[in-house]
């Protein structure tokens, strides 16, 4: 046996950086040549769009509201209208000195809204302090009491109008949609079927329509000599509406707890209202937040429709806002582009909003 | 011990759930009936007072309005029931057109959100969230407007090789109806045929011998090739009615109107954010070990996604799926607001110049309602063929 001497074999080469900014570029932007080729023509196409898009929105824009500057050859877009007109946008018809108590009212609303989504605000005393704030709200835009001149509601109009006939009809429609929900599980043959007809004829037919009907219809239903406002027939027409919806949703939560809640519950010798009430409801209602959710995002864009009816809620309320001044008429699209940020700041807020409930709800699942 | 007999049954007691079932059933249907006499009731004596009338008697005056745009010719002596149905084509053509686009584009946005390229997820997800976060009404005024005013008028449309786009809509060149395409269309048939029994063929014999053979394309090819052999047989025409400009607009060939381009893009760019969210959700609803599993067994990566991750995938997707074809179907009566004469801007001028609201909403109703149950069916039935076969 020959006498061995230490040799070290090579060195292995330092690991691939998989770390760092440009090990990310080269993962995600430069793998292979497909990639490479996917990079290159978004790109492409980005460089060919943005930079105008930015000439016409950003730097030859036109900010101060003289729409002789904006006529100009060669401006880009227009966001005087906006600086001119945003009070008849924002708050519709309301008379104009008075507008404090739409922007007082719809701070309180969306304050109370965001209030409610929060785990620390789900207390006993919540829904009363809905109960409290609507009192308020109404007060407040209608007047006629401690000192205010009363406001009548078709001169209601734009982001209150929008705001309080969302979240209205989904307050109003919860209770409703609870108990189609559970009629619709109920095993007793003529309340199951009547919840069951009435979903699938509301989910049927498009919004429209029930607002045609809430405004043309409506009227004729009731007793001779009884009228009632037009805002209110809407409101029931969208309540009814998002009812429907919201039922399917607590439908599903309803029928994602295990029977063996139900039987257990059974078995302690609760009543259906007692097991409904302590055992079903808390597990479900906890499972359909991100659904109600989505669907007070579909009412919060859907009250948009009730223009067609000729109330000016925040769509509404820009259109009359530029088509009763022919000096600013041309620039529409600033006006559409103004009203559809708001709409978007909003549904979007919301839609995170509906995200983080979903991993919370799911993070309780995965223990 | 004794050992306590369980009370008798008595179902007809006070206290037994059945008894409390019915009576509870009962006074449910009296109070919906109830409210639903006195509805009735009221509106009776409403119409009587105030002098309107009912019926649908109304469906065969003549309707004494033009429409805009319909499928086959109609004028203002025809009868109210015919404009009716020129607005259900209308709504069904764009709904069709625009469930099909929307479809498409859905996909492409929703498998892209799985892509490699960190810029292709960053362009699906913004579109995504842009798209479904602004009310698709002011998306649709928004189109209608950037039609109607951005655009050039007609006298300097823009050209794109026999295409014109201008404030008239787009025109397009069409095919002349001759024997050719009669030709074509009788060679489609046993084209057809013989490419599904090809397919059904080489299915079994892959079943039967495990050797793949062509299933789609080869079938695809057969449908073509006779499709273009009845052509050729016919003479093979070339003859396109082309549209030509002229001085205040641009004539002859094939037409669609602003006011269906603005409908048709506004609710095929905002569906299919919500259909690229369903396919998301579907094929991440796969277990990951599914594609790992078609790869260890050897499954190329288009096989993967055929075989193993649509198939699964398509259960998640089709019940959301079906949803948004109907929420986009209904959302075409939106069209009334930019003046598209679908069957809700029809029945609104029908109910302004008859006054006859509960004939002409329920009519409206009735349509929507057909085709929401209608399309809920057909979709209910393919999902139980592409349901899990349990036992």
């Amino acid at each position: 046996m020959n006498q061995t001497t230490f040799q070290p074999i090579a060195a292995r080469p330092a690991p691939v950086n998989t770390e760092g900014p440009i090990a990310w570029v080269k993962n995600n932007l430069l793998a292979d040549w497909k990639t490479t080729f996917a990079t290159l023509l978004i790109g492409g196409v980005l460089l060919w769009l943005v930079p105008p898009l930015l000439n016409w929105a950003v730097i030859k824009a036109v900010w101060v509201p003289d729409y002789d500057a904006c006529r100009a050859e060669g401006v880009g877009a227009c966001w005087g209208v906006i600086a001119e007109k945003y009070r008849i946008i924002i708050f519709g018809r309301y008379p104009f000195d008075e507008q404090w108590r739409p922007l007082v009212a719809t701070v309180l609303l969306t304050g109370l809204l965001v209030a409610s989504c929060m785990r620390m605000f789900w207390k006993v005393w919540l829904p009363l302090l809905w109960v409290v704030v609507l009192g308020i709200f109404f007060a407040l835009m209608y007047g006629n009491t401690m000192g205010l001149t009363q406001v009548d509601t078709d001169r209601w109009g734009g982001l209150p109008l929008t705001i309080l006939l969302a979240s209205l009809s989904l307050v109003m429609s919860f209770p409703l949609a609870l108990l189609i929900a559970l009629g619709r599980r109920s095993n007793l043959p003529a309340i199951r079927s009547f919840c069951t007809i009435y979903v699938e004829l509301i989910r049927g037919v498009p919004l429209i329509s029930v607002l045609f009907m809430a405004s043309f219809m409506f009227p004729l239903f009731m007793p001779p000599g009884v009228k009632i406002d037009v805002l209110v027939r809407v409101l029931v027409g969208i309540t009814l509406f998002a009812a429907a919806y919201s039922a399917e949703v607590i439908r599903g939560g309803l029928q994602a707890v295990p029977k063996g809640q139900v039987e257990a519950a059974a078995t302690l010798g609760l009543s259906y209202w007692q097991t409904q009430r302590k055992i079903v409801l808390p597990q479900a209602l906890a499972m359909v937040v991100p659904g109600i959710m989505n669907n007070f995002i579909s009412t919060f864009k859907d009250t948009s429709l009730v223009t067609i009816v000729s109330l000016y809620e925040l769509t509404g309320a820009m259109s009359l806002a530029l088509n009763s001044d022919a000096n600013w008429r041309p620039f529409t699209i600033e006006g559409y582009i103004f009203i559809a940020l708001i709409y978007f700041v909003f549904c979007f807020s919301m839609s995170r909003y509906s995200h983080w409930v979903e991993t919370q709800v799911n993070k309780s699942k995965l223990r | 011990m004794t050992s306590r007999t369980p009370p008798k049954k008595n179902n007809w007691s006070w206290r037994s759930q059945a008894f409390r079932g019915l009576i509870y059933q009962v006074i449910a249907i009296a109070a919906i009936a109830g409210v639903v006499w006195f509805l009735a009731h009221n509106t009776l004596v409403n119409m009587r007072t105030r002098g309107i009338q009912s019926g649908f008697d109304f469906l065969t005056q003549p309707a004494g309005f033009d429409i805009g745009e319909s499928l086959y010719p109609f004028d203002s002596a025809q009868p109210y029931w015919q404009a009716f149905l020129v607005g259900v084509t209308n709504t069904l053509r764009v709904a069709v057109l625009g469930i099909i686009l929307a479809t498409l584009l859905g996909t492409l946005l929703g498998v892209g959100r799985f892509s490699r390229n960190a810029l292709v997820r960053g362009v699906c997800l913004s579109y995504v969230e842009f798209f479904r976060n602004i009310p698709v009404l002011l998306q649709l005024l928004m189109w209608y407007v950037m039609l109607t005013e951005v655009l050039p008028a007609a006298a300097d449309a823009w050209v794109v090789g026999p295409f014109f786009l201008s404030k008239g809509g787009l025109n397009f060149p069409i095919p002349v109806w001759g024997t050719g395409q009669l030709w074509a269309a009788y060679g489609l048939l046993p084209g057809l045929l013989l490419g599904w029994a090809y397919r059904r063929w080489s299915v079994s014999q892959f079943e039967a011998t495990g050797q793949p053979r062509s299933m789609v394309v080869l079938p695809l090819m057969i449908v073509l090739l006779a499709s273009v052999a009845g052509w050729a047989l016919g003479g093979a025409p070339t003859d396109f009615n082309r549209p030509v400009k002229g001085d205040f607009s641009i004539e002859n060939g094939g037409a669609l109107t602003p006011e269906f381009l603005a409908v048709l893009m506004g609710l095929t760019l905002y569906t299919a954010a919500f259909i690229a969210e369903v396919v998301r959700g579907g094929i991440a609803s796969v277990a990951r070990g599914q594609g790992e599993a078609a790869s260890a067994l050897g499954l190329s990566q288009n096989q993967e996604m055929r075989l193993v991750m649509l198939p699964q995938a398509l259960r998640v997707i089709i019940p959301p799926l079906t949803n948004q074809y109907l929420n986009l179907t209904k959302n075409s009566s939106l069209a009334v607001a930019i003046g598209y004469p679908d069957v809700v801007s029809i029945a609104n001028t029908a109910l302004n110049q008859t006054g006859r609201a509960v004939e002409c909403i329920s009519l409206v109703m009735l349509v929507y309602l057909t085709t929401s149950l209608g399309t809920s069916l057909l979709m209910n039935w393919y999902n139980s063929r592409a349901a899990i076969k349990e036992r």
